[in-house]
């Protein structure tokens, strides 16, 4: 991925309109919003008011009914399935509010999942996974499956599963949503430590403030429309 | 290879579901194996029937005799090779149930017109110069104990010796082996002109010729010149191909080809259902995984072929073990406790089987994998 102004995200115009049935659900209207490379970005705002809409479309989950997504100098909304699944691959880490491990694999194979879709070999595979895990401090779990795990243990295992690929854009959908306070704050340490330390970009879509506000920037997200400041 | 372990971890989800899944086709494919063995054995020697002989045995039916001059005859016949004779003795080895084929025949002609019959020169050399000479079929002699200088009662049902005696002893002089894995090898085969000069009745009559023709595409020709041969005589014959003959044979018992395939396709119909029915819960029950798949980079593609390699693993599993355990069986013996003259799984089962295993695999994985295909990623993680 290349980096040219130093803008990593550049969202020009986007529209993002979803089809139930005959009626049309506008959850973004002419959305501009540019993410500086190494940034730490929260998006807070209302239930419904598009943030994982947002974030979806960032991460080439989901594609704009208008407007242009631009990661990293790349069109992704004008990519094929195919390509976008293989740029997703090398160039995003999800994070889920629920972990989405796989819970017949154990911590390790989790980790390696991504790296399946590449041309290393087992054993450079198992390798990798086992320095994600240990930068997350999990070295000692690689054997567990998710069940044996805490909610705090799991979001650890899928945060070096984002991360195992080496990626230079990590998308957290509420990452401390349903964990208790203490694991909450120790991922946010940790997300803190992957931005600054290792200069991830990072989008984090969040409910709660205290989360926010190891953000470097936040944005509000209401009716489709990004602000600044939390409109009432 | 290395999304093997993926695939058999998600098999591994739901131990119980899927080790009845797999027992349902094991049992399936061990069914189809088993089975096609049976069919083997009633259409034993269809396969393997020489496609320049002829039987030719009475119109009316085959319990009605020839006369032994007709084979004279029938050599005179333009196309004809060579005819020999034999006749059905139907006797009783100890017990009705110790089934068997016991044949009177003249050796050397027999042994000259079915040369899948082996044995040692010696064998020969001793069943020509002895009168109460028998040769066995190996499956026959091993099912009985029997070794070469044994003698063998055998009680006659249909022909009773002069006197009334109904006790024939034979002694056996030879074990014959098959040149062919479908060749009858439980056939016990004794001297005619022993049998025709020691028997009540039926003096110079036959049961039915074998004929060997010089060209085999002139099958239907000379079958109908020997038929017209003996047209308007009292014993009017019906020539047709070995295999043909022996296929009305094993369809005297009806079409055990069609009843095999109706028990099967049933089975294999309810199979689909079982893991067809299995495969769709897996798919639905982790929409959000196949999804997290997706979203870190797994194509449509490459999760449909997850999908269906799971669909491959089941069926391919227990299509294995089932065709490998039906083998087993096989070889432990037939189930009328070597009556069958031949019983195996032909190599013909084996690629059907594997033909169907991948067919299983595709029709019960095809509409789940699609599904898998066709799921959107922003839809199914809000799910």
């Amino acid at each position: 991925m290349t980096q040219g102004s130093g803008d990593l995200v550049q969202i020009k115009n986007v529209d993002k309109v979803f089809k139930r049935g005959s009626e049309e659900i506008h959850v973004l209207g002419g959305l501009d919003l540019t993410i500086p490379d190494g940034e730490f970005l929260a998006l807070m705002g209302p239930s419904g008011s598009g943030k994982s809409t947002l974030l979806n479309l960032i991460g080439g989950l989901d594609r704009p009914s208008q407007g242009s997504v631009e990661v990293g100098g790349e069109n992704i909304d004008q990519l094929s399935d195919r390509r976008l699944a293989a740029w997703r691959a090398r160039h995003v880490g999800l994070v889920f509010q629920f972990y989405n491990l796989m819970p017949v694999l154990t911590a390790q194979k989790n980790v390696e999942l991504p790296l399946l879709l590449t041309h290393l070999s087992r054993a450079e595979r198992k390798k990798r996974a086992a320095i994600a895990l240990d930068i997350v401090g999990l070295s000692h779990r690689n054997h567990h499956f998710p069940r044996t795990l805490s909610g705090g243990e799991q979001q650890r295992v899928g945060i070096a599963r984002a991360i195992v690929t080496d990626p230079t854009l990590l998308l957290c959908d509420e990452p401390t949503g349903d964990l208790d306070r203490k694991s909450g704050d120790e991922i946010l340490d940790l997300l803190q430590a992957l931005n600054r330390e290792q200069g991830k970009t990072i989008v984090m879509v969040t409910h709660d403030i205290h989360a926010a506000a190891r953000a470097s920037r936040t944005l509000y997200l209401n009716k489709g429309r990004l602000s600044t400041e939390l409109e009432e | 290879m290395k999304y093997l372990y993926l695939v058999w971890s998600n098999l591994k989800r739901a131990k119980m579901r899927t080790s009845l899944t797999l027992l349902s086709i094991i049992v399936a494919f061990m069914l189809f194996g088993y089975l096609g063995a049976i069919k083997q054995a009633f259409n034993q020697g269809i396969d393997v029937a020489g496609l320049d002989r002829l039987i030719v045995r009475h119109k009316v039916s085959l319990i009605q005799l020839l006369p032994a001059s007709y084979e004279s005859q029938m050599e005179q016949i333009e196309g004809v090779d060579d005819a020999v004779h034999q006749t059905w003795f139907g006797g009783v080895y100890q017990k009705p149930s110790n089934f068997f084929a016991q044949l009177p025949v003249e050796p050397e002609e027999y042994l000259e017109m079915f040369p899948e019959l082996l044995l040692t020169d010696e064998e020969k050399e001793a069943w020509f110069n002895t009168r109460t000479g028998a040769i066995a079929g190996r499956k026959t002699a091993d099912r009985f104990g029997w070794k070469v200088g044994d003698r063998i009662p055998i009680n006659a049902t249909i022909w009773p010796r002069k006197g009334g005696e109904r006790t024939w002893e034979f002694d056996l002089v030879g074990i014959y082996d098959g040149a062919e894995k479908g060749t009858d090898t439980t056939q016990f085969l004794f001297r005619f002109d022993y049998f025709d000069e020691a028997r009540q009745n039926g003096q110079g009559l036959v049961g039915w010729y074998t004929v060997r023709i010089k060209d085999p595409e002139r099958a239907a020709e000379v079958a109908a010149a020997i038929d017209s041969r003996f047209a308007n005589s009292s014993s009017e014959t019906k020539a047709e191909p070995e295999g043909a003959f022996l296929q009305g044979f094993a369809n005297q018992v009806g079409d055990i080809g069609f009843i095999m395939m109706s028990i099967i396709a049933a089975v294999f119909f309810t199979i689909l259902l079982v893991a067809g029915n299995t495969m769709a819960y897996a798919v639905r029950e982790r929409t959000n995984e196949l999804a997290v798949l997706k979203a870190i980079g797994f194509t449509d593609r490459g999760v449909m072929g997850l999908v269906l390699g799971e669909s491959l693993v089941l069926a391919g599993l227990g299509g294995a073990v089932g065709l490998l355990l039906a083998w087993l069986l096989v070889s432990l013996g037939d189930p009328s406790n070597g009556s069958l003259p031949v019983f195996y799984i032909p190599a013909r089962d084996f690629i059907i089987g594997t033909v169907l295993i991948a067919a299983v695999a595709l029709v019960a994985g095809i509409l789940p994998a699609m599904q898998a295909q066709r799921l959107r990623i922003a839809d199914a993680l809000r799910r």
